[in-house]
């Protein structure tokens, strides 16, 4: 009976000093900036807008773009931890949106390359840095990679519990011709995304965006 | 493997089998009497011990029932003995209410009682006596006169005297009869308040036979719970029961009326302790909020044990009244304290979905949000309802309490419906039990009846042989001796 008392107690006792896991979410949104994707901008904003209405006090949001060359903090366009105040949270939400919408109405021109690879490695890297319970990363690409020349990606990147979503993936005009290319993008992406450690997903359908993140 | 123990006679699975069959039969016939003994042995235990079980669950039972009614006859008991307390409580209050100022009243009634016996020895009827000389003068004035004028004119004098003298004693007697119905009138209002003063001491005596009616009545119920008669068991258990369903019915409503509380609270509080930490799988504001509710409670059992409406802490209830009505004014104080935090709180949270909502509306791209015209009828019903909810909620003490004392008799009851239940199925496994082992002894029987049949035939054939034997020994004896 002691032992069993004892037992208890230490089970307990381990339970108490493990560090609990973070309930809070922490969202990174790859915009593609090149080429014709500076025309889906609006839709953009519409998914940006849904993050905001989401997300509650403590959890993260990122929104940084996709161009030639993608892994730096310069292309983070707007980031913020939601406060422990609601209040506060809903301020920081309005700021937050004026800031995107000052980025949208200033985006004129597409950049000429898309390094898909390292927005997204630049994406674990803020992810990790929150120490969210649950972390996305959202990409608004066509997932077309064009590298600059000299720019290595080619090499397995690290996704660990990552949710990454692809959005509104547009069809090429050569997807139109053989569609394999389409099913072939995004197959690879998949793949690569479940090797790095993480889950993979794609909605098209931006009135589906409830299946994004999970509610509360 | 199945197959090969099957084919170890025969390679034809029929023949093989039939072989197993004979050999089981003939083995179960050579085991014939242990395997008797063994299943009648088992069945006996078995029926022995069910039979232990449920004598030992009866006697649990029998001990139950006689806990339950002490339990239902003492709170029986203490429910009487506070409603007769109550009683004596009313006859106190109307003893010292009216009859603690008997005494003035007493005096009152003899100071008029004395007044009238005054008034009326001041009223007595005593008419004028006629001077003493006047039956002198009369009979002198009754003189007949002889013809003399100057004893004529004397004589008139002397009746026209004894007429003045007359006049005179009726004036003096109308006036004295008119000072005494002064008198007389005087003494009405005295005779009223005579009259109004033992009218009240009527009514005070009237409600103290009607209490010590009922204090009768009292007291013949705790005396047959004290005597312990059945039908009293069954009267105070059924009265539990009722309480019970009651008591019941308002916590399931006051719990309702908690978690409202808690809806009106909860997100504000996040305001307060903040909304990402977390006890447990829960938010540390959801904790507060149902802290918060949780002291309210408390407040208000705390309240009403103060004001002795409830008996539950036995240490509250026993404080000196100084004391008591300290914990009212403290426990009264904080639960209004938390009701306007609580009345805040739900403003706070009117305002907060209000932002909230404008948020939304202007993420959703659909402008600036138009103030509503009667928007502060539902911030006003939301402080009002988180003013009031703690007052209503301290109420659940009362029947928190019946819960609380009613539980023990329907949990008593319940027990004892179970262990009769346990204690009826054991009886019922136990005779299954050893009816059981005699079927499996026919069965027994019935497997092995070939080597049975065989053996009974041998039986009697040895049987009919002894016979004759025995026949003839015994009739060649006979023959003996009678040679």
């Amino acid at each position: 009976m002691k032992k069993l008392i004892l037992a208890m107690l230490l089970t307990l006792g381990l339970t108490a000093c493990s560090e609990p896991r973070s309930n809070a979410r922490a969202v990174y949104l790859l915009l593609d900036t090149s080429g014709t994707y500076t025309a889906e901008m609006d839709k953009a904003q519409k998914i940006i807008n849904y993050l905001l209405a989401t997300l509650d006090s403590g959890d993260s949001i990122a929104i940084a773009r996709i161009d030639s060359g993608s892994f730096s903090e310069k292309d983070i366009i707007a980031r913020v931890t939601f406060d422990d105040r609601p209040s506060t949270a809903n301020q920081q939400k309005r700021a937050f949106k004026d800031q995107i919408d000052e980025f949208v109405e200033g985006t004129k021109r597409g950049s000429r390359h898309t390094d898909i690879t390292g927005g997204m490695l630049q994406a674990s890297e803020y992810l990790e840095e929150t120490g969210a319970g649950e972390k996305y990363v959202l990409i608004f690409s066509d997932l077309e990679e064009d590298l600059k020349k000299g720019h290595i990606r080619d090499f397995p990147i690290s996704l660990p519990d990552i949710h990454v979503v692809a959005l509104n993936v547009t069809k090429l005009r050569s997807d139109n011709i053989d569609p394999r290319d389409y099913m072939e993008r995004l197959g690879l992406w998949e793949k690569r995304v479940y090797q790095a450690g993480g889950t993979w997903d794609v909605i098209n359908d931006l009135e589906r965006m409830d299946r994004l993140i999970a509610q509360r | 493997m199945f197959n090969e123990i099957l084919t170890v006679w025969s390679s034809q699975p029929g023949i093989s089998a039939t072989i197993w069959l004979v050999l089981l039969v003939f083995v179960a016939y050579l085991a014939r009497n242990p395997a008797h003994a063994l299943i009648h042995s088992t069945g006996r235990a078995i029926y022995t011990a069910c039979r232990l079980f449920a004598t030992s669950l009866r006697h649990l039972e029998t001990n139950l029932l006689k806990r339950n009614k002490e339990v239902v006859l003492a709170l029986g008991q203490e429910a009487c003995e506070r409603s007769i307390e109550r009683e004596f409580h009313r006859v106190n209050a109307v003893v010292t209410r009216d009859l603690g100022a008997y005494p003035a009243l007493h005096r009152q009634i003899s100071d008029t009682i004395d007044k009238i016996e005054e008034d009326y020895q001041a009223a007595t009827d005593a008419p004028p006596l006629p001077p003493a000389w006047l039956e002198a003068v009369d009979s002198i004035a009754s003189i007949p006169r002889t013809g003399d004028a100057t004893v004529c004119t004397i004589l008139d004098n002397i009746g026209e005297t004894l007429e003045g003298a007359h006049q005179e004693t009726q004036k003096a007697y109308r006036k004295s009869t008119l000072e005494r119905h002064k008198l007389l009138g005087a003494m009405q209002p005295q005779w009223r308040n005579l009259g109004q003063s033992l009218t009240r001491v009527k009514d005070t005596i009237d409600g103290l036979e009607e209490r010590s009616i009922e204090i009768d009545r009292q007291m013949k119920s705790y005396e047959t719970i004290r005597n312990a008669e059945d039908t009293v068991t069954r009267t105070l258990s059924s009265s539990s029961l009722t309480q019970f369903f009651i008591s019941t019915l308002v916590l399931i409503i006051a719990v309702f009326g908690g978690l409202i509380n808690f809806q009106l609270i909860a997100m504000p509080m996040s305001e307060m302790v903040g909304g990402t930490s977390y006890i447990g799988p829960m938010r540390t504001s959801d904790i507060a909020a149902l802290v918060i509710i949780m002291v309210e409670i408390a407040m208000g059992l705390f309240l009403m044990e103060s004001l002795r409406i409830t008996h539950l802490f036995p240490i509250i209830g026993s404080m000196d009244d100084t004391m008591r009505k300290r914990m009212v004014m403290i426990t009264f104080s904080i639960l209004a304290i938390l009701a306007t935090v609580e009345a805040s709180l739900a403003y706070m949270r009117d305002l907060l979905a209000l932002d909230r909502e404008a948020l939304t509306q202007s993420l959703a791209g659909t402008g600036v949000v138009a103030q509503a015209e009667f928007r502060w009828i539902p911030s006003l019903g939301q402080m009002i309802m988180g003013f009031i909810l703690p007052f209503a909620l301290a109420f659940v003490a009362i029947p928190l309490e019946s819960f609380i004392h009613s539980l023990r008799t329907v949990l008593g009851m319940m027990a004892l419906s179970l262990i009769h239940a346990i204690a009826f199925t054991a009886r019922l496994i136990g005779g299954s039990a050893r009816q059981l082992s005699v079927m499996l002894v026919s069965l027994y029987d019935l497997i092995i009846m070939l080597p049975l049949g065989i053996e009974r035939l041998v039986a009697s054939s040895i049987k009919r042989k002894q016979k004759p034997d025995t026949a003839e020994q015994s009739s060649s004896t006979y023959m003996e001796e009678q040679s």
